[in-house]
């Protein structure tokens, strides 16, 4: 198959990955004497502390250490916190614990089965205190406070107006609002966390490796923990992590505790998360309560939006949280053209699980309420929803687009887009889907969304929620650097090193098919290399695999650097075919004469020579041996005085459209069918464009219909094994039939977009439309349960 | 039947993808561990050690079985096979891992080992499954990656291209069809 960009490619990763030979953190070597820890977790949603009795257990057999929180507060800082308010969290539990789950002794011995031994003998005594879950009770004043320094749980607040909102609700026909919770789930990769860290008592250093995913701004917010400069945290990162969604962000608490347990017992310790614990405690995506209102004219155009986002973030709120509620703030406003809009954004603490990266990361919540708010608009006004979307929607001729919040959509037609959607019959056989349902008496929804999907975030959005005056005090934040490598052998081999992890996005293939088209190569002449190594690889805070920064960050990191090494062996070969460098080009694994193609040298020949003979090379140049593309787009800026912000550099969009049937016996929603547009600009390898939008797709379905981390009023936990949080199987995926357009991209040289969560965002709202429909229901809560749609429609019987 | 001390480590030897191998392990260590850590082969992964993902599974003379859910004890003296059995010695995948990389059947490649050894018991039973028959037997395996179109996609295709049995080919060709195209 061939290998230039926008075809497809067999993936350079699978052999090794169907062959057993995958390099997963929990498969690597480890030093002689390396010890494993298992971690004791709080059985209380909220408690004091009040003796830790380690005695038996450190006088069983073959244990090192066992370590508490005090420990840990004399060895090392509380993370680093993005918000001002006193919220400080160590990685073992200190005085008290906020969360069922939550790290409150370490125990490390010479296996994991005599630390859990041990674990066992271990006395912890505790004092229950009240807890809150409910993310509007915990803002209530009799609320019981997570962290008394801070005095609240709502711990942030800011309160956001572009245009003139006032102005429009006044002039508006009319006000239509509703409230709509987002629930808490993960998307739970199927390898949990891993650590492995030692500590250099002669050096004052650490290293460490973890299938940590990025961003690498957490970096220094564990040296920090450590108390040391960067340089003395040695972050590594293996070649393969089992999937991780955004979830493997959070295991950097666990590289500190496993850091400080290698300080303290001076021999390397190993932990290896088991899925009890990484469903208990790892990490969710967080829960938001919606109030959305709109101005509307009868109509159906909507002229103003007003949001009341309250995010839930359970016990802590850390670093880089709370991304989810600002990833989308520049494009608040969706797919749709609205000038003014009050944002009120605020953050509350409960005691559940902390909170943190999920694919979709923000998404989700904010569509699930913008797209349910255009459906129920059409209702209420009596109008076909797509009528109400389509009256809105951003339109073409306006690209690039300035959103109201701050967003610079790049580029798009999402008028055509749906049209493409609908077209084809498709809407009609929906349609006839449903007329033939309903006459027969069944219960039959048609529902709509439409996204827009963003992709390689500003690293300086967290900071709109400080004030402007405060951003101006801390230094402005913008931008996102991303880095690749290119790299030549003696022999003229190719190798490329770049500023991401790994977690099953193909990255390997599409860098290799990249740098192979610049270079005349194939890919499989290009080696892919994406270990990580802080101490060894080019990194910016902007590093790891999120927010979908590959299309439009690295990918074009590594088509810079190719470039520059292209041009450099351009030059190269003409001393030596004696022609000019501008009739040079690279093709077949050849450097030749464009004019006379048999005046040519094989490219390992030209590409060796800078090892071999820097002499040779035309006067002034440096040798052609490493090419670093640093790639750093101005569209990023810092967001404004006014507070509007270009939270991201491109702008993808989806439209999706379903027909779903609700079983009157079982009461399950059965998608009958789905189709999903995308606009991801350019694609750069079909089939991993495919694979990435079936994933995202399989997860909107999970968090639509299945997943959800349940608490009860106590604040324990409901969804402790896979048999009581569903994570689906393929028997619960339904066929979704996908379709393309490509709008490139004009802010990045490759055109390509993000596409990997869409789903995630769209399919949830999109199914949720579609329930409303067939129950005429004006609430749904998702994930939709059988047992939800049981209460709906009593509720509508009654 | 072999009586152990639970305290005590005991010599445990299987065959492991065709070699006699031995070691010492505790009675109580699981087989996936066993498997890993004393045997080295790390391709069986771990995902849940409950039984419901899937990722461990490998073959226990012949049969599927889950390693996270068995006794390294309860292996003694068996014939264990796991990924690293299926392609050939020069690294030749063989059909099913040809058709999974064919049709972008894996991503992370985390629950792809346990879901070739399943399939590699099933095909060997029946090889030319309907697609309902297929995708009941990947019910039993969480992917997160997928969305498992590709996966269902891959067997299908291992299904149709296998010699065909009398009385059982047109079910491959049902398959192929079932379910709307995209
Ligand atoms: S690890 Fe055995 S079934 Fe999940
Ligand atoms: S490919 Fe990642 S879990 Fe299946």
């Amino acid at each position: 198959m061939s290998g230039q960009l926008g075809k497809p490619m067999l993936r350079k990763e699978d052999p090794a990955l169907l062959s057993g030979r995958g390099r997963y953190a929990d498969d690597l070597p480890v030093a002689v004497g390396t010890l494993h820890a298992h971690v004791i977790r709080s059985p209380h949603a909220h408690a004091a502390i009040v003796r830790i009795d380690a005695a038996a257990a450190l006088a069983h057999d073959g244990v090192w250490a066992v370590i508490t929180g005090e420990d840990v507060r004399k060895l090392s800082d509380p993370f680093l916190a993005p918000v001002k308010a006193p919220v400080r969290q160590w990685s073992l539990a200190v005085e008290r614990v906020r969360y069922v789950g939550e790290p409150v002794v370490l125990v490390v011995a010479e296996s994991r089965y005599v630390a859990e031994d041990a674990a066992e003998l271990v006395q912890i005594d505790y004092e229950p205190l009240a807890a809150v879950i409910d993310p509007v009770a915990a803002c209530q004043a009799d609320a019981p406070i997570l962290h008394p320094e801070a005095g609240t749980n709502e711990v942030s607040v800011r309160d956001f107006s572009y245009g003139d909102p006032q102005g429009a609700f006044a002039r508006a026909d009319r006000r239509i609002a509703m409230t709509v919770p987002f629930h808490r789930l993960s998307f739970t990769p199927i390898e949990c966390y891993v650590v492995v860290a030692a500590h250099n008592a002669a050096e004052g250093s650490y290293d460490a490796l973890a299938n940590f995913q990025g961003p690498f701004s957490m970096h220094p917010v564990m040296a920090r923990a450590l108390r040391v400069p960067g340089p003395k945290l040695r972050l590594r990162i293996p070649p393969d992590s089992g999937g991780s969604f955004g979830i493997k962000l959070s295991v950097f608490p666990f590289v500190v505790l496993m850091a400080l347990a290698a300080k303290i017992t001076g021999r390397p310790v190993k932990w290896v998360e088991d899925r009890i614990e990484h469903l208990l405690a790892a990490s969710s995506g967080p829960n938001r309560v919606t109030r959305i209102e709109a101005a509307v004219n009868n109509n159906g155009r909507v002229l103003a939006l007003k949001l009341d986002q309250l995010e839930d973030y359970g016990a802590f709120l850390r670093a880089p949280m709370p991304g989810p509620l600002y990833r989308m703030h520049g494009a608040v406003t969706g797919a749709y053209d609205i000038a003014h809009v009050e944002v009120k954004n605020r953050v509350v603490l409960t005691n559940k699980m902390p909170a943190s990266l999920i694919r979709g990361f923000g998404g989700p919540q904010l569509y699930l309420a913008l797209e349910r708010l255009m459906h129920r608009i059409a209702v209420e006004l009596k109008l076909d929803p797509l009528d109400v979307m389509r009256r809105n929607l951003v339109p073409a001729q306006k690209f690039p687009y300035h959103a109201a919040a701050g967003a610079l959509y790049d580029s798009g037609d999402y008028a055509r887009a749906v049209e493409k959607t609908i077209g084809d019959g498709r809407l009609a056989d929906l349609k006839r889907r449903r007329d033939a349902a309903r006459q027969a008496g069944r219960l039959y929804g048609i529902g709509f969304a439409a996204v827009v999907e963003p992709a390689m975030s500003n690293m300086g959005y967290l900071s709109t929620l400080m004030t402007a005056a405060a951003r101006e005090k801390a230094g402005p934040k913008s931008g996102a650097v991303s880095m690749a490598t290119v790299n030549i052998d003696p022999l003229g081999a190719v190798t490329v090193t770049a500023d991401v992890t790994v977690q099953g996005q193909s990255h390997e293939t599409v860098l290799a098919q990249i740098v192979a088209q610049e270079l005349g190569l194939k890919p499989d002449d290009i080696e892919v290399v994406l270990e990580m190594d802080t101490a060894k690889d080019q990194w910016s805070i902007a590093a790891g695999t999120y927010s979908s920064r590959f299309a439009s960050g690295t990918a074009v990191a590594a088509h810079i650097a190719a470039v520059q090494m292209r041009d450099k062996l351009k030059t190269i070969a003409a001393k030596q075919l004696n022609v000019l460098p501008g009739d040079v080009e690279l093709a077949g694994g050849k450097i030749r004469s464009r004019s006379n193609p048999d005046n040519a040298l094989p490219f390992g020949r030209v590409a060796g020579t800078s090892h071999w003979s820097p002499m040779l090379l035309p006067e002034s140049m440096a040798p052609a041996l490493s090419e670093t593309g640093v790639w750093s787009p101005q569209e990023l800026e810092a967001p404004s005085r006014d507070d509007r912000i270009n939270t991201s550099l491109t702008y993808g969009f989806i439209f999706d459209m379903c027909g779903i049937e609700i079983d009157p016996v079982t009461y399950q929603v059965r998608v009958d069918r789905y189709v999903s547009m995308h606009d991801a600009g350019r694609i750069m390898n079909p089939t991993i464009a495919e694979g990435q939008i079936r994933g995202a797709f399989a997860q909107g379905i999970a968090a639509a219909l299945y997943e959800e981390f349940s608490y009860n009023e106590e604040g324990a936990f409901l969804s402790g094994t896979f048999a009581d949080y569903l994570v689906p199987t393929v028997s619960e995926i339904p066929e979704v039939e996908i379709l393309h357009m490509e709008s490139p991209s004009p802010f990045t040289p490759l055109g390509a977009k993000g596409l990997a969560e869409g789903n995630c965002m769209s399919t949830p709202a999109c199914i949720a439309n579609a329930i409303a429909d067939a129950l005429a229901v004006r609430d749904v809560v998702l994930p939709a349960t059988p047992r939800r749609i049981h209460e709906l429609m009593q509720h509508n019987e009654k | 039947m072999r009586r152990v001390n639970k305290n005590e480590r005991v010599r445990i030897a299987l065959a492991l993808n065709g070699r006699k191998l031995a070691a010492a392990a505790e009675p109580r260590t699981l087989l996936s561990d066993f498997i890993r850590q004393n045997l080295g082969s790390t391709g069986t992964h771990v995902g849940c050690e409950h039984g419901i993902c899937g990722a461990c599974t490998v073959l226990i003379d012949g049969v599927a079985a889950r390693s996270c859910l068995t006794l390294a004890v309860q292996a003694e003296g068996r014939e264990v096979k796991t990924v690293e059995s299926l392609a050939a010695p020069d690294g030749t995948l063989n059909p099913l891992q040809a058709a999974f990389r064919a049709n972008h059947a894996l991503q992370c490649g985390f629950c792809t080992p346990g879901i070739l050894m399943s399939f590699t018991d099933y095909l060997a039973r029946n090889p030319h499954p309907s697609s309902a028959e297929i995708r009941e037997v990947l019910s039993g395996h969480l992917c997160r990656c997928t969305g498992y179109a590709g996966i269902v996609k891959a067997v299908e295709e291992v299904a149709s291209s296998a010699p065909a049995k009398a009385g059982k080919g047109d079910h491959a060709s049902e398959a192929k069809h079932g379910g709307r195209g995209v």
